[in-house]
Formats: structure tokens, sequence, C-alpha cells
């Protein structure tokens, strides 16, 4: 019998700490895939954020730092500037890239640093209970927004991909979801792109991925999905809105 | 030959580094401490180094956290305000064992305060100034020599401990010229490997840099360990220096530039027939209680100096334990006593004691 889907070797066999029916364990497949089918585990060095992913350092299998709340791009900048050699990625939260850490993600993607940034969006932090965030979409009830998100009050929600666009230093910036299969497709080879980007030496590549959240969103795992594909994405276009031509294809 | 130079203090500080195996430099402007990322931008490029001007004082610490994962020797440098908004990096550090060097160049504060020399930031350098039960090694020079000296001896004290080592200095030591004896130059790849460090695993086990400790015995064993490390620290690595201890009556405690105009007031008071003396704390956390306490043997009164409202007074009332009277003596905003002001207040002390 051939076995025709199995564990990425980066990713260790230890247990997810998300919600059932949450995407986040998609997203942190699909890099390690990219780690495995780049071969770049043995000089990559990670840095995990705060949020529901704060111990994703328990689950791949490269050396890891943990930065705290929003500064993950700090941390990865002083890694990579000691080694300039290595492969570095972060995978930050909404809550964390797009709040506390806005000027991070900014700054270094204009400095062009030239790492890898998973952008995990799920719209809402997740880990604290549910509060509102930068992404939450206009109308959306969280815990601190009951009444839905309204723009008199608190404001609109920020387009972080379309913002880094305008920056010379990222190179690569794309938006994926992972609400069906053919959309899980496209987030891998985006993911690829992003570390293939960093592998050439071009800048600052960052990938946003749309993320479901059935628990504070208070839908069931498929609802959510569908929430994702109908409510998001209007909002929060997919495609790419920087990318260098030599990793077009 | 020792190689020597005529240098303002924050330029020693920033050669003094270089000299250590420090190649990597992420900071933010902010009077009076400029001339260190002056001098590293300077330098370090010749040296294959980084300088790295960061988008805020709070980048800065997190790049120094990321660097130091990566097992280089690293500085920041700031004063007051920006040395607040490091505190957090600076317990991300302690919670996760990574070595590093903070120079805070202190100015006047509370707030913005003002850009003239103080002495303010005692607490939060002693107290480890960020969230938890953490401590950072705080070196408190008072010349420019003492700058080179304990800059260089501050990167291996934050290797060898795996701890943030803080350099308290203020904008008259930073901004003041003296002739100093320059030490040997070490070179990065020289200095001993750092097996814990975040490089790429290769063909090892994954190394993991974290201050994340979820379960409650595992977190509680951290914080016995950062204890235990902070008690050896005590132990083995506080200085201070005396002065004409042996037969004081009366003993000025001050640190930094402050005990360099005290030093002056001893003398003063000596030739008036007063029996000053000095104690200096060179480490202001480990504090030297022991050398404390047993000054205030004999002592019949001690006089605390210092360029802020009264900090370190605290550190030396605890260690006095009551064995004699203490007073303090402070002035702040950018003013200093003179040594005359100094023997006035010995002598109010005198006659306070005397009755």
């Amino acid at each position: 019998m051939v076995r025709e889907f199995s564990r990425p070797k980066s990713l260790l066999p230890e247990n997810y700490l998300y919600c059932p029916g949450c995407t986040h364990g998609i997203i942190q497949r699909l890099v390690a895939e990219a780690l495995d089918e780049l071969n770049l585990t043995p000089k990559t060095v990670g840095v995990a954020a705060v949020g529901c992913s704060v111990t994703n350092f328990h689950l791949f299998d490269v050396d890891m730092q943990q930065a705290p709340h929003g500064r993950a791009p700090a941390v990865a900048t002083g890694v990579k500037r000691v080694l300039p050699d290595s492969t570095v990625f972060i995978y930050q939260g909404d809550g964390d890239l797009a709040a506390i850490g806005t000027a991070e993600i900014v700054h270094a993607a204009a400095r062009g640093e030239k790492i890898t940034v998973i952008f995990v969006n799920n719209a809402i932090f997740g880990m604290t209970g549910g509060q509102m965030a930068p992404t939450t979409i206009l109308g959306q009830k969280t815990t601190t927004s009951p009444y839905g998100r309204n723009k008199d009050v608190e404001g609109y929600p920020l387009r972080v991909s379309e913002m880094l666009a305008t920056i010379p230093g990222a190179v690569y910036v794309s938006r994926t979801s992972v609400h069906n299969p053919k959309h899980v497709n496209r987030t891998k080879k985006a993911i690829k792109k992003a570390f293939q980007v960093q592998e050439n030496g071009e800048g600052f590549a960052i990938v946003e991925v749309l993320s479901s959240c059935p628990t504070n969103w208070g839908l069931s795992p498929l609802d959510a999905l569908k929430w994702v594909e109908e409510k998001m994405i209007p909002y929060y276009p997919l495609g790419e809105f920087r990318t260098p031509s030599e990793v077009t294809n | 030959m020792p190689e020597k130079a005529f240098m303002k203090g924050n330029e020693a500080l920033a050669e003094a580094a270089i000299r250590a195996g420090c190649r990597y430099f992420f900071g933010y402007p902010i009077t009076p401490q400029s001339e260190i990322p002056h001098y590293m931008a300077k330098h370090l490029p010749r040296y294959g180094g980084v300088y790295l001007q960061s988008e805020s004082e709070v980048a800065a610490i997190n790049m120094v956290h990321g660097a130091s994962g990566a097992g280089a020797r690293v500085l920041t440098s700031s004063s007051g305000p920006g040395i607040s908004l490091k505190s957090e990096g600076i317990s991300f550090l302690a919670g996760a064992e990574l070595p590093a060097v903070i120079a805070n160049i202190m100015r006047g504060g509370p707030g913005l305060g003002n850009t003239q020399p103080s002495q303010a930031d005692y607490h939060q350098a002693t107290r480890g100034g960020g969230h938890g039960d953490y401590k950072t090694i705080v070196l408190a020079p008072y010349s420019v020599q003492e700058v080179v000296d304990l800059t260089y001896k501050a990167f291996h004290l934050a290797d060898n401990y795996r701890t943030p080592v803080i350099i308290l200095g203020d904008g008259f030591l930073g901004q003041m010229m003296e002739p100093v004896e320059l030490p040997q130059m070490i070179e990065p790849e020289d200095l001993p490997s750092k097996p814990w460090a975040t490089v790429g695993k290769g063909r090892r086990t994954r190394n993991i840099v974290t201050s994340l400790c979820l379960p409650p015995e595992e977190n509680d064993a951290l914080n016995r360990k950062l204890q235990k490390k902070y008690n050896l620290i005590s132990e083995k690595e506080t200085l201070v220096e005396t002065y004409l201890l042996e037969d004081a009556d009366y003993i000025i405690a001050a640190f930094g530039i402050t005990a360099r105009i005290a030093l002056a007031a001893v003398d003063l008071a000596r030739k008036e027939g007063i029996k000053a003396g000095l104690v200096r704390p060179i480490t202001l956390w480990p504090f030297p209680e022991k050398e404390l306490a047993k000054s205030a043997e004999n002592a019949k009164g001690i006089l605390t100096v210092e360029l802020n409202m009264g900090q370190m007074v605290d550190d030396v009332r605890l260690a006095v334990s009551g064995k004699a009277p203490v007073k303090f003596y402070g002035v702040t905003g950018g003013l200093f006593p003179t040594p005359k002001d100094i023997l006035t207040e010995i002598k109010k002390l005198e006659v306070a004691v005397n009755g």
C-alpha cells in the first residue's frame, strides 16, 4: 500500500491547541510542507507571535524564538541581520500584526527585511476571548463590539496587504484563503513563493491568509468557512498585490 | 602597550563594546546618549557588523532579542523615556535568559523631563523595570575609564549568566572627555560558542528561545531557576569601592558621577577634622549590602547623595538596618551638588547626631 498523505517532516507529532474547525492548523501544515519541499528546515529560524498561534514553536521542527506581542518582525530582523544566510519566517495573527504590531510590520517591510511573513487574518482576537480586531469587518459582533462594528464608533477595518503593497521594500504581497481545497492549494503556492523570494534575496514577503474562527464567530465550522467566502472576501479581496518578476508563475 | 585615547563617555562606551566583540547595535535616537549610535553607525560596518536604526525603542530591544537569540553579542542604548519603552523587551530577555547589554545614559524625569544629567532611573534599573520577577545586573561607572572597563565586562557577565546587563550612566559621564586605556579587541569568532542559540537546527535537535511557560509548575520552576541565578550573581559579582572608611564617623554613600563629587567632599571634610569616608556601589544590583552593613557598625551617620529625590537611599537603609542614622541629600533637573554642598550636609548630619 502506498502512503499518499503523511505529516510533513517539519511538523512535529504534537497536538494542535487550536479549537475544532479552526483553519490555523491547515495554514501551519502548509508552512511545514513549504519548508520540506524547499529543503529549508535545517537553516530555518522561526519566530512565534502572541495569540492563538503562541505555542506554535512546539509544532515546527525548526529553531524558534518566541516574540512579545506584535514584535515578531523586530525579533526576526535581529535574527536575519546576524544570520543573513538563514531562512527566517514569522507567523502572526491579525491582533498581533495589525494592532499592537503595526509599526513593526510596516517598518520591517519598509526596510525590505528579507523575511517571510505568514499573516493569519480571522477578523478577531481569538485567544483572548473574541474581542474586536482592527480587521473585524463592519457589522461584525465581537465581545467588545457587541452591537456590531460601527464605522462611526470603531472606525474601518484595516486592509494590511493593500497598505503594505505601497511600500517598495515589500516585494511579494499576497492575500489568500483556506476556505476550500482550491484555495488551500493556492495558499500553499503563495507560501512557497514567499519563501522563494527570501531565498532569492529579493526582500520582504508576506502572505495574508484569511482564516476561520468558528468559536469566536459563534458559527459551526462549515458555516464559518461560508462566512469567510461571503463576508470576508468581499472586503479582503484575494490576489497578489506585488510580485517580483523572478517569482511569477 | 595599552592603547590610549582621549574620549567622550558615550564614544568610549561604544568603542569598548566593539572591543568586547559586539558587532550589532539596534537603537533609536534620544539625548543625551546619541554619540553611542553615532559611533556605532560609523564604526560597526568597518568590522562587518550591523548598525540599524529602529522605528522605535520597542523595536530596538526586540531586534536585540532576535540578534542575541541568534548567538551574537549585541548592544542597545537609550535614556530614561526610551528605557521605559524597552522595559517590556528587557523582561522578555530576562525570561528567555538572553544575554544583552543595555546602556541607559540617564536624563531628567519624570515624563519627558529634560535632557540634563540625572540619576533618577535607579529604581527602574535595580528593580528590573518591566513586569515579572527578574533582575538585571546594573553597572554604574564614575569615570570614562570605568565606562570602558565596565562595558567590556558587561558583555562577559551577560554571556556568562545569560542575562541582560544595564550600564547606568548619566548625561555628565556620557558627555565628558577623559583619557582612557582601551582593552584588547575580542574577535567574535574567538568567543565561546552558544549551543542554545537559534541559528538553524542543522542536524541537531531544534533550539527554542522563549519566556512562555504555561503549566504552573514549569513557570514556578523557571522563576526558581532565575532566583538561583540571581543569588549566584549576588554572591560572586558584587562590586564596591570604599575611600577612607576605616576610621570614618560619617559615611557618604553615592554612585556614578555623584561619587566623583563626594570624593572631593570627603577630602574637604577631613581637612576640617571631620572623619568622613565614602562607599561607592559599582554594581547597583547586586547591591553591596554587606559592605554597607559593615561600614555602618562604627559610623555615627550615613549620608546618601544622589541626583534624584532619594532612591538608592532605600537600599542603603535596608542594608544598614537601623545600625546608624541614614540621611538623604539630592538635587534634580541637571543641578548637581558641589563638594562644599555635600560638606554642609555632613555638618548638618553631625549636628543632628550629636544634638
